[in-house]
């Protein structure tokens, strides 16, 4: 057993980060968000990266590797706070042509979701829907909607369906919709895992630079333990976060649903709380359009439903644990 | 990144495994709590079995003794003998984790010969003088004097949460060398308990038991040949073993965790409501699958710790992240368990065919998990100062 990233997993994950500091750095997530939060040159870069690909087979055009491997690139793209559709059209790239070129973008709802809401829509060419009998695809063109004017998060703007969703054409049967919903989940939590991290950096640079009362904020304890715990449920997430890719790869390990369930539950309570707490560390400015804390606070809240809340995830917890 | 074991590993597993069910049956009935002597009997006396069977001292180095096991290997025997209900190390705990580990680093070699092997076998018991009443958090305050006089050290003044004291045959113990001084005035002692001028008086806890105690130095006369390191470089001494660990110190308390997550689900659906048992209601049965859910997560950060202590070699303030989350974790689960109860938590003792009395027990018992080894307060400023870069206050 060696838990811990291999220097392949390292490089990758440093080469995201630079990618993303290079081609995706906030004045230009900001820009992104007033011009529908998908671009499609940059959506084609992130494809270049291997975004999509990864772990295709290397004989289909993809990169071969496996989901801890996309967990790490996941982390990395929701730290950036990078802008799209990422999670969906990573998941079809071996179903729909095009996705893995990112030529085709694609976003995804539950059939039967009540709010009606799907994110992304007015930038998707595809729209999976996912239900008890499959995985189907819709042009999204065709698809009733109205935008919604204002959006929780200004980079995930919303569209909720107006009109009954069309059937759709069969991609997958429900077996293979009962994985993506796994996988989504999983690479939800790296998404989260990496807010989380963006949001302690964040406020702890600010607490080393901000002064009151004659010293930095983050010499107070009040302060200090706020952004101690930041940093703690970080790596609690990051554990879970991580074992869940390794089980998806490697399901002789232990449950993949149990493995799912711990990662995106710490994940998204931990990119909530931090996005809170960054907030509060950094006093009025925190409650500004300026300072980049509510971006993490607002795409954490965005990501928490997806592929099963919190709560969702701790009934499921309870149901492994002891079944009704 | 992989979670899968390798042969040697489950090899490993499967050995330890078929020992303990040999062993475990053999062992004499457990001992009353507060019955020290007996208590003593037991814990040595496992400890012996453990020796014998080459499994004693599994984080020693081999040229001590031990079994020098890879910390996965410490891992899985640790996991392996709390879930076989195997004793825990007791009153060995200091011996082989503290003072033990200490005298390694920094002992001479007769310190060595004389005690390492004994500790080993189970022969010798250590307690800790460490805090003192007025140095608790600020442990680096100790005030309990030791004065030179020719060969001899003599040491005056309290320390207190002294566990095991009263069947201790040494204790490890810091005192005030230099009181011009705080850090670079401090002492390392190997203190024979049977020193005259020693006085123990036992403290009544929460639970009820004589978990700690006072002790009492008057005069006492320590050679100076039981010094461990330098004088007034006992600070520096003492943070050795602080490290030795190296990331495996709550394992079995989280190995323990996790199996009671499960007795709690399970006492959940014996606890009967007006409408049904608290499994059924909805609140109480999803605050025990978040539980769980945080349980696993700790579980594998504990296994990222272990690689990285095994890759790197030092465990860093890892450990820190540990203990805020751990005390805290296990706390809200007995106080979940407390609710879980209703009214049969008003017993210490099981109530009908409910096993609550380790619940409540556990639920006072707990309230020492966010005080004791540096308080939570503690921890977190050590997170944020340490792996946080955030100025001292």
């Amino acid at each position: 057993m060696d838990f811990e990233l291999s220097d392949n997993q390292v490089a990758l994950q440093e080469g995201v980060r630079n990618f993303c500091e290079g081609r995706f750095p906030m004045e230009v997530v900001r820009a992104l968000g007033d011009r529908g939060a998908v671009d499609r040159d940059r959506w084609r870069e992130l494809a270049d990266m291997g975004v999509f690909s990864l772990r295709l087979p290397e004989a289909e055009g993809g990169v071969g590797l496996g989901w801890a491997d996309a967990v790490l690139v996941f982390e990395e793209l929701g730290r950036a706070l990078v802008p799209g559709p990422l999670v969906w059209t990573h998941l079809l790239a071996g179903l729909v042509p095009g996705a893995a070129s990112g030529e085709t973008v694609v976003g995804g709802v539950e059939r039967d979701d009540p709010s009606r809401l799907v994110e992304h829509l007015g930038s998707l060419d595809l729209l999976v829907v996912l239900d008890d009998k499959g995985v189907w695809g819709l042009q999204a063109r065709a698809v009733e909607s109205r935008q919604i004017a204002t959006p929780l998060d200004p980079l995930t703007p919303v569209w909720e369906l107006t009109g009954e969703l069309p059937r759709g054409d069969r991609l997958a049967d429900a077996e293979a919709a009962a994985h993506l919903r796994l996988q989504g989940a999983a690479l939800t939590a790296g998404l989260l895992l990496g807010l989380a991290e963006a949001a302690t950096d964040l406020a702890v640079t600010y607490a080393r630079e901000r002064v009151q009362f004659d010293k930095p904020i983050g010499a107070f304890q009040a302060v200090k333990h706020l952004l101690a715990d930041m940093f703690t449920r970080t790596e609690v997430a990051r554990g879970a976060v991580y074992a869940a890719g390794v089980t998806l790869d490697d399901p002789i390990v232990g449950s993949v649903e149990r493995a799912v369930a711990a990662a995106k539950l710490t994940a998204a309570e931990a990119a909530v709380a931090n996005g809170r707490s960054c907030i509060q560390v950094h006093g009025g400015m925190g409650y500004t359009w300026e300072v980049d804390a509510h971006l993490y606070f607002k795409r954490a809240y965005a990501l928490e439903p997806a592929f099963g809340g919190i709560d969702a995830c701790a009934d499921r917890m309870a149901d492994l644990l002891a079944p009704s | 990144m992989d979670l899968r074991y390798t042969e040697a590993e489950e090899q490993f597993r499967r050995e330890l495994r078929e020992w303990l069910a040999e062993a475990l049956p053999t062992l004499p009935p457990k001992p009353a709590p507060d019955d020290w002597p007996a208590r003593r009997a037991y814990d040595t006396g496992w400890q012996r079995m453990l020796y014998d069977a080459g499994y004693a001292g599994i984080n020693w180095p081999r040229e001590y003794g031990g079994r020098g096991a890879t910390l996965t290997e410490q891992l899985i025997y640790l996991e392996e003998t709390t879930l076989a209900g195997a004793p825990y190390i007791g009153v060995n705990f200091v011996g082989l984790l503290h003072c033990g580990p200490t005298i390694m680093a920094e002992g001479t070699e007769e310190q060595k010969r004389e005690h390492l092997p004994r500790i080993l076998r189970g022969e010798e018991v250590w307690c800790q003088g460490f805090s003192e009443p007025g140095a608790g958090s600020d442990l680096a305050s100790l005030s309990c004097r030791a004065v030179r006089d020719g060969d001899e050290y003599v040491v005056t003044g309290q320390k207190i949460w002294t566990s095991f004291a009263q069947v201790a045959d040494y204790c490890e113990l810091l005192v005030r060398t230099d009181p011009g001084s705080k850090h670079r005035g401090i002492t390392w002692l190997i203190c024979p308990m049977d020193t005259p001028g020693i006085e123990i008086r036992e403290i009544t806890t929460i639970v009820g038991s004589s978990e700690f105690s006072e002790v009492f130095f008057d005069g006492a006369r320590i050679p100076v040949s039981n010094r461990v390191g330098e004088e007034n470089d006992g600070w520096r001494v003492a943070m050795v073993t602080f490290s030795f660990e190296r990331g495996t110190g709550f394992i079995s308390d989280l190995v323990e965790t996790n199996r009671l997550i499960g007795e709690l689900a399970a006492l959940a659906k014996k606890v009967t409501r007006r409408s049904g048992t608290a499994w059924d209601d909805i609140a109480l049965r999803r605050e025990i699958g978040h539980l769980q859910a945080e349980m696993d997560a700790l579980w594998a950060m504990t296994k990222r710790n272990l690689a990285q202590a095994e890759r790197h070699g030092i465990p860093g303030p890892a450990s820190s992240v540990v203990k805020v989350y751990y005390s805290e974790l296990f706390q809200r689960l007995t106080d979940l368990a407390m609710r879980v109860l209703d009214r049969a938590s008003l017993s210490r003792e099981d109530v009908g065919d409910l096993p609550s009395g380790i619940f409540v027990e556990e639920r006072l018992r707990s309230t020492s998990f966010t005080i004791a080894a540096g308080t939570s307060q503690i921890q977190r400023n050590i997170i944020a100062e340490r792996i946080l870069g955030l100025p001292k206050g």
